[in-house]
């Protein structure tokens, strides 16, 4: 294949050896028997030990997971009746607006939304803690969740909503019954978005929490401060091994539900 | 009932979302230009009181008679703020040019794959967007230290004698900013190849343009859709970012994310970071809406 040239082979090999190699040396040096993370000094697993002895890091670890699991889920079904809304009706008052609602926060300094949503938090009189932070997180990641779905409901054969209405299926049945498992893959993806986007935010996090709401990437940061330690890498590969399952368990999922539909698309037309 | 039903189902739809992006995304905004305007007070929390409903429109006017721009004339005073958003908007927008040399490349090399690898390809591109910011920004401490693994590595291969300075300096949250963003970058560029008729590029070959120029003439244009949703995606969150210069950048560095945090956290002056964020906010706006108009087409063109 001609077009498949060696120039291209190249640059996308360096592309990707530029996007993993830090990723990698950073797990490498999770195993690292010295203190050094730039020096190799043999095999150990000493600072996974370690880990499960901080009770502090363990403490902010079920905070983050906590905040992640409930804000992915609301964030999911606002962000899936966005996507409706942007995708359903294209007139209505102030949809420019909503639209701008939408995209804006995607692009969003998070110093700019996080000091933002504190200043809210503090003149309605919400003390600051695990409900801000949870509130804070839906919000963000609500539009990352519709635009997810948005495009998944843009290459939705809507006839089939149209001959479930003509059946008589109110539009609350046709929602469940039909869109939604139609839709589920993308939805699901969303939802693993929106908790990976909790799990990792930093910025927005330290300004809408507060005492005794600590998150994992606030503890990691006020020890990064310090210095480079092994410690903090074998935290680091922990969560990057979680995120590395999650996506692979999505992928998964979502590619059998393909195959899934595409043979069910099929039967239904070979009868 | 049906009928009932359904106008009210429709109506909800719009109405949640919206009403909740408007009490947690939009109002806020207006609290922030609200408290920029308020006067800075050792109190908890630091500034005069903004709000007071009991008061009624009399005192509603008193109040907008006591908005203060003093904030923003010490804004304007200070050369630390100015030189910290003249600074932000260069090194963003250096990122932004330097994510788009090594983007471009990768996003081509991937459009041109055979359709086998090509859904592998995107997964391996979009894969480091799900591992945290912090890791990945971490990650490149160990390397870029004076005595990190890329000083040991020009070092055994006797192509410096010195170690180099690199963290600490631009360069470094050039470089933090570029692989961070990378993905930002690749995939828009990616998508909007990918869709591109091939013929186009043959036909200009057989009419006599050479490849570079069959490439500048036809290829390079018909991808710029992707190229500018790119580029927004890396400028306008690199101009605010926190995390890159605080992390990789030296003490000498301004960014006004860091500004914007200092004052916030360190000095505890609210109304002036609130002064800070809304002129930030000021300078975004125009290539945000940019951002939005362009997204809200191509979703229009998908339909």
């Amino acid at each position: 294949m001609q077009r498949w040239s060696r120039f291209n082979i190249a640059s996308i090999v360096l592309g990707f050896a530029f996007l993993y190699l830090p990723i990698v040396l950073l797990v490498i040096f999770s195993f690292n028997e010295s203190k050094l993370v730039t020096v190799w000094a043999g095999f150990s697993t000493k600072w996974y030990v370690q880990l499960f002895h901080n009770q502090a890091l363990l403490d902010a670890a079920w905070v983050t997971v906590r905040v992640g699991l409930i804000s992915a889920t609301v964030a999911t079904v606002l962000g899936t009746l966005a996507a409706l809304a942007m995708t359903r009706y294209t007139r209505f008052r102030g949809r420019m607006l909503f639209s701008g609602m939408i995209y804006a926060p995607l692009v969003m300094p998070e110093v700019i939304t996080g000091l933002s949503m504190l200043l809210l938090f503090v003149a309605i009189g919400f003390d600051r803690g695990f409900w801000t932070l949870t509130l804070a997180h839906i919000t963000f990641t609500m539009c990352f969740v519709a635009v997810v779905v948005q495009s998944r409901l843009l290459s939705f054969d809507r006839s089939i909503e149209e001959a479930a209405m003509d059946l008589g299926a109110t539009p609350v049945a046709t929602f469940l019954q039909v869109t939604l498992p139609v839709i589920a893959p993308a939805v699901f993806s969303g939802w693993v978005l929106a908790f990976t986007l909790s799990l990792d935010d930093l910025v927005i996090s330290s300004f809408t929490s507060g005492p005794g709401a600590t998150t994992l990437p606030m503890r990691i940061y006020s020890q990064v401060r310090l210095g480079v330690t092994p410690e903090i890498n074998a935290v680091c590969t922990i969560l990057i091994g979680i995120v590395a399952i999650g996506v692979l368990i999505a992928s998964v999922v979502s590619r059998r539900r393909e195959i899934q539909r595409v043979k069910d698309e099929q039967a239904a037309f070979a009868h | 009932m049906a009928k009932f039903g359904s106008a009210l189902f429709n109506r909800l739809v719009i109405i949640i979302p919206y009403a909740w992006l408007l009490f947690f995304f939009l109002i806020p905004f207006f609290i922030v230009i609200r408290i920029s305007l308020s006067e800075t007070a050792v109190a908890m929390p630091p500034y005069l009181p903004v709000f007071d409903l009991a008061s009624g429109v009399g005192g509603f006017i008193d109040n907008i008679k006591q908005f203060s721009i003093d904030n923003y004339i010490w804004l304007t005073e200070d050369a630390l703020y100015t030189k910290a958003y003249a600074s932000s908007l260069w090194i963003a927008g250096v990122s932004t040019f330097l994510t788009l040399l090594i983007a471009y490349p990768v996003a081509y090399g991937m459009a041109q794959a055979p359709n086998t690898i090509r859904p592998t390809l995107l997964m391996l591109v979009i894969l480091p967007f799900w591992t945290s910011f912090l890791i990945r920004v971490y990650a490149w401490i160990a390397i870029l230290k004076p005595e990190g693994l890329f000083n040991q590595l020009l070092l055994t291969l006797g192509l410096i004698d010195q170690p180099l300075i690199i963290l600490n300096t631009n360069w470094a949250i050039y470089i933090g900013i570029v692989y961070s963003y990378l993905p930002f970058m690749v995939l828009p560029i990616y998508s909007s190849l990918e869709k591109m008729d091939h013929s186009l590029t043959e036909a200009a070959q057989d009419l006599g343009c050479t490849p570079i120029r069959a490439f500048w003439r036809v290829t390079f244009p018909l991808s710029m859709p992707g190229v500018i949703a790119g580029c927004m995606l890396v400028f306008i969150p690199a101009v605010g970012e926190f995390v890159i210069p605080d992390l990789l950048g030296g003490s000498e560095t301004l960014m006004i994310g860091k500004t914007l945090w200092n004052e916030f956290n360190a000095n505890r002056d609210w109304p002036v970071s609130a002064a800070v964020a809304t002129i930030l906010l000021l300078i975004l706006v125009v290539p945000i809406m940019f951002f939005q108009h362009a997204q809200a087409k191509a979703d229009g063109e998908g339909r």
